[in-house]
């Protein structure tokens, strides 16, 4: 089984972001980057399928700026065979996003894309979802659980109503959510290691796709801060401002 | 050894240039990447278990050392022939800084990974290295080493443990007690060094299991707690023959050969540690809230911030420095040549002063940091309630082993004239000739440059000048007995400390502008650095000549030295204000990167 796996460069999820001063997305400069966490944790699966001898070979893709690379090297310093950067300066919406790595898979033609269920800077949950419906795929989203099976993958997903269990044909797309696994720390001997593994750079015109976009981040701005609490003397008179100050109830 | 940009302390004599100047900025994304791997590791790992380490819950430091080896957190220095990561010098040296978090977790993989594994790897049999390097390069086996005793700490030398001869001469019997033996508790091969016949002062391996070696009880520290120190007892214990690590009689190069990267990695650990406390110092300086506002808005913990970034930029830069000198030295050393034991020694043997130097500068910018941190948390920085007490307490043990700082100020100007004699630092007697000559000629003062750079550029000069002027006539003076004098080679071995971190710091901006990144904090921390380095030297300077040379001699000089001397005013208060405010917006020390 050939795995293709999608990570993203996102901001370090531990920094401090804010808006830049014209508000037309968060101040970049000097922001450490990270691999989006969801993508680490389907990396990380891929890896132990690898290792269980369910999987033969994992291809990491990132589409993104030439600072993606870094992403790239952590994911050959964990156990990617090789690497594909799909290089673009272009501001992309999920759609975009899906049909550039549809495109992929279609020169790659993996038995299984494994992605996170969503990137913690936009936070849309679309991708995975997307590339099922243009690639016409099963698809198994927020797996917890993974067990490959013959021509299979058996999936335990969180839902809002507990764990639902679906078992889908290969080729297929599964998007990892947070329980999935924990990844493990990147050895410097895979650091070394990964120098010689290849990585490969493409453009969308390469693959003949369209990276127009059709939606627009507009603006960016920080919550407003939080008023400070108010000590009520009596629950009737916490029940009275809910009532006639806060009017929720 | 590749050709060498400055050889061991030649920095006094000669302008260093950027572009041979090696510093943090310079790392390429791997390097950062591993350093990641590092930090993660000991973020995710280790600091979480920080107090089950500081009450050395049994088995867990062992276990993280394995886990930090498997991961190759351990083997970085060491050459790929013998199961290491063949890493450059400035890579191994960014790994210990991040190391360093868990100060004594720090202290076991670097006495582990340094003076427990390096021994072997400089000096030992290809058999010996076969034998022993792989297995301590993936932590398999724990190494520690055993020198001082308790009757011999900073005079070595002077050990009584003995070594005899098996009858059947098949094994050396070893007898005596080593002290301060680092992850004594745990590791599994000792470098022990003992005196064959009570005379011929020789280095062993000494594996854990062999008869009559055992270990006493854990020493009750004042600090680095989690770390393992304990006494090695020797009672006839049976070491083969074929461990007499180097040559018989010849300990002393085993014993001083590792010493000189041990003090530079000490360094680079303090400099992680710096970090780390400033982090926390600023943070809680802006969480406390005094007089309605939080305390990092006021003057006088303004000024303890930028000073902590500013000694830590200063440190940080000398660091790297010295890292990349030290990869000159030995890169390129192919591990498996049949001299390899030579070039190692050949290279080990260039920068002790640098060593030194490094070693003093970083564990005092680190107890200052400390302090510093403590007096931040006010009341609290003394309760055990919050990091500072801890920082505070594990920061000090860093200016008494590896030599302590009193030893390497005294080894300081000891190699830098030893080196002179050896004809090892060529333009010496010339440049300490020149400034005799230019002693007796009037000097017009030129008019005092604008830009921060050309500022501090004319005190860095003039510091060398004061500095071989000040030496070159100590030894006149004083002669042999100089090593006597141990004050005034103090306040030499203070002025070529402040002197080395102040021409680096300048250096870095320098390189740091040519890259094009921005160094507006950095050349300000370059700017009060070199300021308050310069009276410094100049103080120690005056101390100097006061106390070694009288009549008219001291007159001359202290002429002299005033020419030299003469500042370049600027607003420091000003300066560490702004430097101040990155801090507390960043919470950390000054960095180009994001990170």
């Amino acid at each position: 089984m050939k795995i293709l796996v999608p990570v993203k460069r996102v901001p370090d999820p531990y920094a401090k972001v804010a808006p830049n001063a014209d508000g037309s997305d968060i101040a970049r400069d000097s922001l450490p980057y990270a691999v989006n966490p969801f993508d680490e944790i389907a990396l990380e699966e891929a890896i132990r399928l690898k290792e269980a001898g369910s999987a033969t070979e994992i291809v990491a893709v990132s589409v993104g700026s030439e600072e993606s690379t870094e992403q790239l090297r952590t994911a050959l310093a964990m156990g990617a065979d090789r690497a594909i950067l799909v290089q673009t300066s272009d501001w992309l919406d999920a759609p975009a996003v899906a049909r550039l790595l549809a495109a992929v898979y279609r020169r790659e033609n993996p038995d299984l894309i494994l992605l996170g269920k969503q990137a913690v800077d936009m936070d849309n949950n679309q991708v995975g979802q997307m590339l099922a419906a243009m690639l016409d795929l099963p698809q198994a989203t927020f797996a917890s659980k993974i067990e490959a099976q013959s021509g299979q993958m058996r999936v335990e997903r969180e839902t809002d109503n507990g764990t639902e269990t679906v078992s889908v044909t290969l080729p297929a797309i599964i998007t990892a959510d947070l329980r999935l696994n924990e990844p493990r720390y990147v050895a410097l001997t895979g650091i070394v290691r990964a120098r010689s593994k290849p990585l490969e750079t493409l453009t969308s015109a390469d693959l003949g796709v369209s990276v127009s976009a059709s939606v627009r981040l507009v603006r960016v701005e920080t919550p407003p801060k939080r008023q400070a609490g108010k000590r009520v003397e009596s629950p009737q008179q916490l029940v009275q401002l809910l009532k006639e100050e806060a009017k929720v109830i | 050894m590749s050709q060498l940009t400055l050889r061991g302390g030649e920095f006094l004599l000669r302008e260093a240039e950027p572009r041979d100047t090696f510093i943090y900025e310079d790392f390429t994304s791997e390097d950062l990447l591993i350093a990641q791997a590092a930090d993660e590791f000991i973020r995710g790992e280790v600091l979480p278990k920080n107090d089950a380490i500081d009450h050395q819950e049994e088995g867990l430091a062992v276990q993280l050392l394995k886990k930090a080896g498997e991961l190759g957190l351990l083997g970085a220095d060491l050459p790929e022939m013998y199961g290491g990561l063949g890493l450059a010098k400035m890579t191994s040296t960014l790994l210990a800084e991040k190391m360093s978090l868990q100060a004594s977790f720090a202290v076991s993989t670097g006495a582990h990974s340094g003076i427990g594994t390096l021994p072997i790897l400089f000096f030992g049999t290809p058999e010996q290295k076969k034998k022993y390097v792989p297995r301590l390069a993936t932590g398999e086996l724990v190494g520690a080493f055993s020198l001082s005793e308790a009757g011999c700490g900073s005079d070595p030398l002077s050990a009584r443990t003995k070594a005899t001869l098996s009858p059947d001469g098949k094994h050396y019997l070893l007898n005596g007690e080593k002290m301060w033996t680092t992850n004594g508790g745990w590791a599994d091969v000792f470098i022990v060094f003992a005196k064959i016949d009570g005379e011929q002062f020789s280095a062993f391996i000494v594996e854990r299991g062999f008869p009559g070696v055992s270990v006493g009880r854990e020493e009750h520290k004042l600090g680095i707690k989690g770390s393992s120190t304990r006494r090695v007892i020797l009672e006839n214990a049976q070491v083969p023959v074929e461990n007499l690590l180097h040559i018989a009689g010849k300990g002393h190069h085993v014993a001083f050969g590792v010493l000189n990267i041990g003090r530079f990695k000490l360094a680079a650990a303090g400099l992680g540690g710096c970090r780390e406390a400033l982090t926390i110092a600023t943070r809680y300086a802006k969480d406390r809230q005094q007089f309605g506002k939080s305390i990092s808005e006021f003057g006088l913990i303004k000024e303890k911030l930028a000073e902590m970034a500013i000694r830590i930029f200063a440190l940080e830069s000398a660091v790297y420095r010295t890292a990349g000198m030290l990869n000159e030295a030995f890169h390129g050393i192919d591990a498996g040549a049949e001299n390899a034991n030579e070039l190692y020694h050949h290279a080990d043997e260039e920068f002790p002063v640098e060593c030194a130097i490094l070693k003093v500068l970083g564990s005092e910018v680190l107890d200052f940091v400390a302090d510093e941190t403590v007096q931040i948390h006010g009341g609290f920085g003394y309760t055990e309630e919050f990091p500072a007490a801890q920082i505070y307490r594990d920061s000090r043990i860093n200016r008494i082993f590896e030599g302590t700082n009193e030893i390497n100020r005294l080894l300081m100007l000891d190699q830098m004239m030893k080196r002179a004699m050896k004809g090892k630092l060529p333009g010496m007697m010339e440049a300490a000739q020149a400034i005799r000559s230019e002693l007796n000629q009037p000097m017009m003062p030129s008019p005092d440059p604008t830009d921060p750079v050309e500022q501090v550029e004319r005190h860095v000069k003039n510091a060398k000048k004061i500095i071989l002027m000040t030496a070159g006539m100590a030894v006149e003076e004083v002669g042999m007995q100089l090593q006597e004098k141990q004050e005034i080679v103090a306040r030499l071995s203070d002025c070529m400390i402040h002197l080395f971190a102040m021409e680096s710091a300048w250096l870095r901006v320098r390189k740091l502008q040519e890259k094009g990144l921005d160094a507006t904090i950095a050349s300000a921390m370059m700017q009060v650095y070199a300021y308050d380095a310069f009276d410094a030297i100049e103080a120690s300077a005056r101390r100097a000549i006061l106390s070694f040379v009288e009549g008219d001699m001291r007159h001359i000089l202290l002429t002299a030295l005033k020419r030299y001397a003469r500042r370049i005013e600027i607003n420091t208060m000003e300066l560490r204000r702004q430097i101040a405010e990155y801090v507390i917006e960043h919470e950390r020390a000054w960095s180009a990167s994001g990170k």
